[in-house]
């Protein structure tokens, strides 16, 4: 056992683990963060995915003693920063997954908006291939992702102050409304 | 994960010491870099180390140096992630550059090492299981070749045949690296062609030459020739990420419109990069032609043996050799 100084979601904490215990294993089992998802536990999903320093990293492969001195952020603090930054309601990420309907059971959702954060925190106007590439390591076995990529899209457009991409939906529907004679 | 202990030394000799011990030398002490490939190793149980020694407290051991010659020293614990962005390995080294850019996920990118990279542990999934006693662990049988073989060897197999799953290490090997490796003893430099070991040659129990109680230190790339150009180009079954099914790394020195030399190493093939000097000897003299590629093709899986399941490795191959060829000398 070993006292450990983590910095989570920016507040310090003390808190003591084995030395064989990832970061993942001490937000869950420890700090009770259970936003960061136990998928695979062996660094093929990304449901774990957490920021060290701003860059995504997979908690369940960082031992929690490496990521002593590193600013952690997970899913539970976006919401927080976004308010602390002036903002109000969750992160622009989170609120447009929501409307989007990215998501169906959700266990891949935490890991997705935190790549897709650190993505715009870089880069605030990526191309759908460089949103793709950016969220290449985290699967999702529901949604197809094409919800997903289309919501990361349209919080890039809302903080752009840009109409957002027409949906992969919305042609097909109109077509077949206009064919019915709907408007 | 089994518990141990973890060593965070702030200096290179104070590592060294504690890989110096009999307990140690046994393979009770690990070394940690990344973490990306040992702590799958543990979390399968193929390891349980008693203690592992972290080398990532340790200074200076990820810096890039640039020589005013061309040449690069590569620290072992640079990640993927900062070689792959480092504007002069971009500039002097692509193959290298391009292979960094497509090991795994950008998440496991920004941990894993160069260090850890070339001394990653096979991925066959007889020796990822824990309940396959195979001839990696310490058994009597290689279950690959009566068994399921879709990754594995077709080039240099036997006793055992595993592929080699680093990207880095044939894309090292065509840019003719060298290893440097010091232990509490003292310190050798190996070339990095002699530094991975086929089953055959040496302990099956092992894929390269770095005995108990050594690190990698880092890799050193000369500086290339003047009109080299070099890229690697990858496989994989699945697009987002993964191991190669086979890739190609090339160096070559094209001047006039003629191949004056060249390097031609395969990934994911066999139980070590697989330079082909057949291939070499094809393109040696050669203008870049469709037919001269094929020939180059043909010639770098000479002696290729498929097993029940990988036959489609040798075709697959060539055919990246051909598109590698004609991308690069275009
Ligand atoms: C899901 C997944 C996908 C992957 N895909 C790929 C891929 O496509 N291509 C690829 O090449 N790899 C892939 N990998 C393997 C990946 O772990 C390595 O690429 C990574 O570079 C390992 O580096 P590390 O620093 O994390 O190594 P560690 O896990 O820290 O170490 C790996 C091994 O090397 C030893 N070691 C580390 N550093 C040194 C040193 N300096 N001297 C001596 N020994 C040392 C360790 O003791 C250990 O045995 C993948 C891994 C995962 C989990
Ligand atoms: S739980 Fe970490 S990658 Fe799957
Ligand atoms: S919504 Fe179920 S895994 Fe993505």
């Amino acid at each position: 056992m070993r006292v450990l100084h983590l910095k989570v979601n920016g507040d310090d904490l003390e808190v003591a683990a084995p030395d064989h215990w990832t970061l993942l294993e001490v937000l869950r089992y420890r700090l009770g963060l259970t936003g960061s998802k136990q998928g695979c536990d062996k660094g093929d999903c990304g449901a774990c995915t957490v920021l060290l320093e701003g860059k995504p990293v997979l908690a369940c492969m960082t031992l929690a003693g490496n990521a002593q001195g590193r600013a952690i952020t997970t899913i539970e603090g976006l919401m927080p920063a976004h308010i602390a930054r002036g903002g109000s309601g969750p992160d622009p990420i989170q609120a447009a997954f929501d409307r989007c309907g990215a998501l169906q059971c959700g266990f891949c959702q935490p890991g997705m908006i935190l790549s897709a954060r650190a993505l715009l925190d870089r880069n605030q106007a990526p191309t759908r291939a460089q949103i793709r590439e950016a969220l290449s390591g985290n699967l999702c076995r529901c949604t197809g992702y094409t919800q997903i990529f289309e919501a990361v899209e349209l919080a890039v457009a809302e903080s752009l102050g840009v109409a957002p991409a027409p949906r992969a939906w919305e042609a097909p529907l109109a077509e077949s409304r206009a064919a019915r004679g709907e408007s | 994960m089994k518990a141990f202990k973890l060593h965070n030394p702030t200096d290179l000799e104070s590592a060294l010491a504690l890989l110096d011990t009999p307990e140690a030398r046994s393979g009770a002490t690990r070394v940690l870099a990344g973490g990306q490939d040992l702590l799958t190793e543990m979390k399968e149980h193929l390891a349980e180390p008693d203690a592992l020694v972290n080398l990532k407290h340790i200074p200076g051991l990820d810096q890039v140096h640039a020589g005013a010659d061309g040449s690069l020293e590569i620290g072992a614990l640079c990640t993927l992630a900062a070689l792959e962005e480092h504007a002069e390995v971009a500039q002097r080294l692509p193959a290298l550059a391009q292979a960094a850019g497509v090991v795994a996920s950008a998440q496991i990118r920004s941990q894993a090492t160069l260090g850890g990279n070339l001394n990653q542990r096979p991925r066959c999934w007889y020796f990822r299981s824990e309940h396959a006693p195979c001839l990696k662990k310490g058994g009597t049988e290689c279950f690959s070749y009566g068994g399921m073989s879709k990754y594995n060897a077709i080039l240099g197999g036997g006793p055992s045949y595993i592929v080699h799953p680093s990207d880095l290490a044939p894309a090292l090997v065509a840019l003719g690296a060298s290893a440097e490796i010091v232990s509490a003893k003292g310190s050798r430099t190996v070339a990095l062609e002699k530094y991975f070991t086929l089953p055959s040659e040496s302990d099956v129990k092992r894929e390269t030459v770095l005995q108990p109680g050594e690190i990698l230190r880092r890799v050193l790339v000369p500086a290339p020739a003047a009109n080299t150009r070099s890229s690697y180009t990858k496989f994989r079954e699945k697009g987002s990420f993964d191991f190669a099914l086979a890739s190609v790394a090339l160096a070559l020195v094209l001047e006039g419109g003629t191949i004056r030399s060249s390097r031609v190493v395969l990934g994911g093939v066999a139980p070590i990069p697989w330079r082909s000097k057949a291939a070499e000897a094809a393109l040696e003299g050669g203008q870049p032609s469709r037919a001269l590629f094929e020939k180059a093709a043909a010639a770098s899986v000479r002696g290729a043996e498929a097993l029940a399941h990988n036959g489609y490795k040798v075709p697959l191959a060539k055919g990246l050799v051909i598109r590698a060829l004609e991308e690069l000398c275009a």
